[in-house]
């Protein structure tokens, strides 16, 4: 497991983060999904060979909820 | 203010300029006094509209945008025209105002953080290059500046300094640095020139570990934080579902009930629905809580550490290092036939060539040059003590049953601590009492958690009954624990947690490095004087970087006042929310008190949180 940190960007509230947060929850190949609205951080851990699949997703699940949010990697 | 902030706000001044206008103009035609309304109002929302036909399309129908969406255009429907526009332009100023307070409050909580340091000069062919301190490597040379901040940790090979340690560890006093001296990264070089070899990677320097922790301790939610959330969940659905039995129901049943006058009441209902006030304004305050620590050189590995500290109940403390300064002084010298100088000259002399802690302090205490010369002969006797030829005389120095192998009658010492006899030509000359010593900051630290309401505090030690027997006596402990090892202050610990009540916690204070185990067994584990210790930081849930122990009752005030500033704004958060529920259900509040209920409520939810920064140093 590695962890990766990404910068968040238009998020509106911090309702939607955490709503956000949950959805990505779901997402089977990363644990400990966790949406600063504050820090305006994304962070997740997950197996080095699939990081690349878990971003994809993780981008899909942001194209539903929340289409005007876009990450980072920092 | 970020651009899309200034976007808004032409935005929201051309829809104002619009309103305004009509108003002044007094336009009889009706229609065309709609028309500057209807444009006021696209001009104003039509982003809100866009986001909340998308959402329809996602099945997201509690979104903020769509309820707002949904009111403003039920109050067009029923004609009310400006309040309409009215509305959406309350809530976009209060939008604004919101992401204006967040941003702001982002940035002085990393300002309080403001310990990355942005560049290292590094010697690079015999020349000083400008570089990210994450590109330099282990072993390479950095050169560092009067004012500026040491990027990354090393030992100085070249050049003395004072450095300032605040942004680290929250002390203010300056640190004497020269060569071969450990330095750490985010300190501020105050005077000299600095060469530094570098012994770690950025990514593994102090600042860096500070950092990810402290940006991570929002992750680990607290109970009030999951409590918003499951709040916020079914709160709006009820709100809304309320809203639309409100604008159904009364007509129907009511004689007379215009139906008008209930849609209205209901779109307020919408208004309102919106549980962000709370949703912001709560982990907001723990992270003002955190950052607030942490300028003052304490850690906070979560926001549920924080939350757990405001209900301190017993506070268990390991004794060296953490109450004590870990460090043996000769503390008392009983002197017979010789002065007090004399014995302890005597005894340096004869414990010149041994390393042992206590021959150290000895030394220390006599702290001048020793001619070895004078010293012939010296014998060290296993688990007894030393003895030597100092200057033609023969010096016996060690514990009681050395003297008693020499058959030398003592006068037996009543002082507490470690008790060194010498004897002079196989006569007795006195004792050197030597002990830990009691940090002055514990008398204070003792003070402070009786202040804020801790229950006991306990001492655990693995040192002799009588010597911790004194200092718990000094200062004023509720009880004492000696003679420990490591393993019976787990069960110790374990036992004391059964003794508490069912919401107190029990905080252990340590040094990190040995009582892992226990640090990780108690509600709150401390780990002091963290600067440097992976051990530390890595076992502990907060981490003090001085090692003074009244830090501990510093978290635990801020702690108070960040959990009293949380039930503020929920309690207010809520209050207001359903007294303008209430109120607009029979009709008595407006549409604009709603939106007060919504915007307004936020941020004055957030300028409370950002109350806890303000907290000081020396509180």
């Amino acid at each position: 497991m590695k962890k990766y940190k990404f910068k968040i960007e238009g998020l509106d509230c911090a309702n939607c983060a955490n709503e956000l947060e949950s959805a990505l929850q779901k997402i089977e190949q990363i644990e400990n999904v966790s949406i600063s609205f504050i820090m305006q951080k994304l962070s997740f851990e997950c197996q080095e060979e699939n990081k690349e699949t878990a971003l994809k997703e993780i981008r899909k699940v942001i194209k539903k909820e929340e289409p005007d949010v876009t990450i980072e990697e920092v | 203010m970020t651009k899309k902030m200034n976007k808004q706000l032409i935005k929201i001044l051309i829809s104002l300029f619009l309103v305004i206008l009509s108003t002044i103009l007094k336009l009889d035609h009706s229609i065309i006094n709609n028309i500057f309304y209807i444009v006021a109002y696209i001009i104003v929302g039509y982003d809100i509209v866009i986001k909340a036909m998308k959402n329809i399309g996602r099945g997201k129908v509690f979104d903020e945008n769509f309820l707002m969406t949904i009111a403003t255009i039920g109050a067009f429907c029923i004609g009310e025209f400006p309040e309409a526009v009215a509305v959406m332009l309350f809530y976009q100023v209060g939008e604004l105002f919101q992401s204006y307070a967040v941003d702001k409050s982002r940035k002085s909580i990393s300002s309080l953080m403001d310990i990355r340091p942005d560049y290292a000069n590094v010697y690079r062919k015999e020349e000083i290059e400008r570089v990210d301190p994450d590109e330099v490597n282990i072993g390479e040379i950095i050169l560092v500046k009067p004012g500026e901040k040491i990027p990354l940790d090393g030992i100085v090979i070249e050049g003395a300094s004072m450095l300032n340690t605040q942004a680290l560890t929250g002390e203010s006093v300056p640190r004497r640095v020269r060569e071969s001296n450990e330095v750490l990264n985010g300190c501020i070089n105050n005077d000299g020139i600095l060469k530094i070899k570098v012994t770690k990677k950025f990514e593994e320097s102090t600042v860096a570990k500070i950092l990810d922790l402290v940006e991570n301790a929002s992750s680990r939610k607290s109970k009030s934080e999951n409590f918003i959330s499951k709040f916020a969940k079914y709160y709006t659905p009820i709100v809304v579902i309320i809203a639309v039995f409100l604008a159904i129901l009364p007509p129907l049943i009511i004689k007379d009930a215009s139906f008008n006058d209930w849609l209205y009441r209901a779109l307020s209902f919408l208004v309102v629905s919106c549980p962000c006030a709370l949703v912001i304004s709560i982990p907001l305050s723990f992270f003002g809580g955190i950052g607030a620590s942490s300028k003052i050189g304490i850690l906070i590995k979560g926001s549920n550490y924080l939350e757990a500290l405001a209900h301190t109940e017993l506070v268990v403390c390991d004794k060296t290092g953490t109450l004590t300064e870990g460090v043996f002084q000769v503390q008392k010298i009983e002197s017979i036939g010789y002065s007090d100088e004399e014995l302890l000259r005597y005894a340096s002399y004869a414990e010149n060539f041994s390393n042992h802690p206590i021959s150290l302090s000895i030394k220390k205490a006599y702290g001048k040059e020793i001619n070895e010369k004078l010293v012939t002969k010296t014998k060290e006797i296993s688990g007894k003590g030393i003895f030597a030829r100092v200057d033609k005389k023969e010096i016996l120095v060690g514990n009681k049953k050395l003297m008693r192998e020499y058959k030398i009658e003592v006068k037996e010492s009543k002082e507490a601590g470690t008790i060194v006899y010498v004897a002079i030509d196989n006569k007795f000359a006195g004792t050197i009492i030597i002990s830990d010593k009691i940090k002055e900051d514990s008398f204070k630290a003792m003070k402070e958690f009786r202040k804020n309401h801790v229950e006991r505090v306990i001492m655990l030690t693995g040192d002799l009954d009588d010597i911790s027997k004194n200092i718990a006596q000094k200062l004023k402990l509720d009880s004492y624990y000696a003679e420990l090892l490591p393993q019976d202050k787990v069960e110790k610990v374990e036992k004391l947690m059964n003794q508490k009540s069912d919401r107190g916690k029990l905080l252990f204070i340590g040094d990190g490095i040995n009582d892992a185990p226990v640090l990780a067994i108690a509600d709150i584990g401390v780990a002091m004087g963290g600067v440097g210790s992976d051990a530390a930081i890595e076992a502990a849930d907060v981490v003090i970087m001085t090692d003074e122990p009244s830090k501990v009752s510093s978290a635990i005030k801020i702690s108070k006042k960040t959990m009293r500033i949380v039930r503020e704004n929920i309690l207010f958060a809520i209050l207001v929310k359903v007294a303008i529920l209430i109120l607009s259900a029979f009709g008595i509040a407006s549409m604009w008190a709603a939106v007060f209920a919504d915007v307004g409520v936020s941020v004055i939810a957030i300028l409370n949180a950002l109350r806890i920064l303000r907290i000081k140093n020396n509180q």
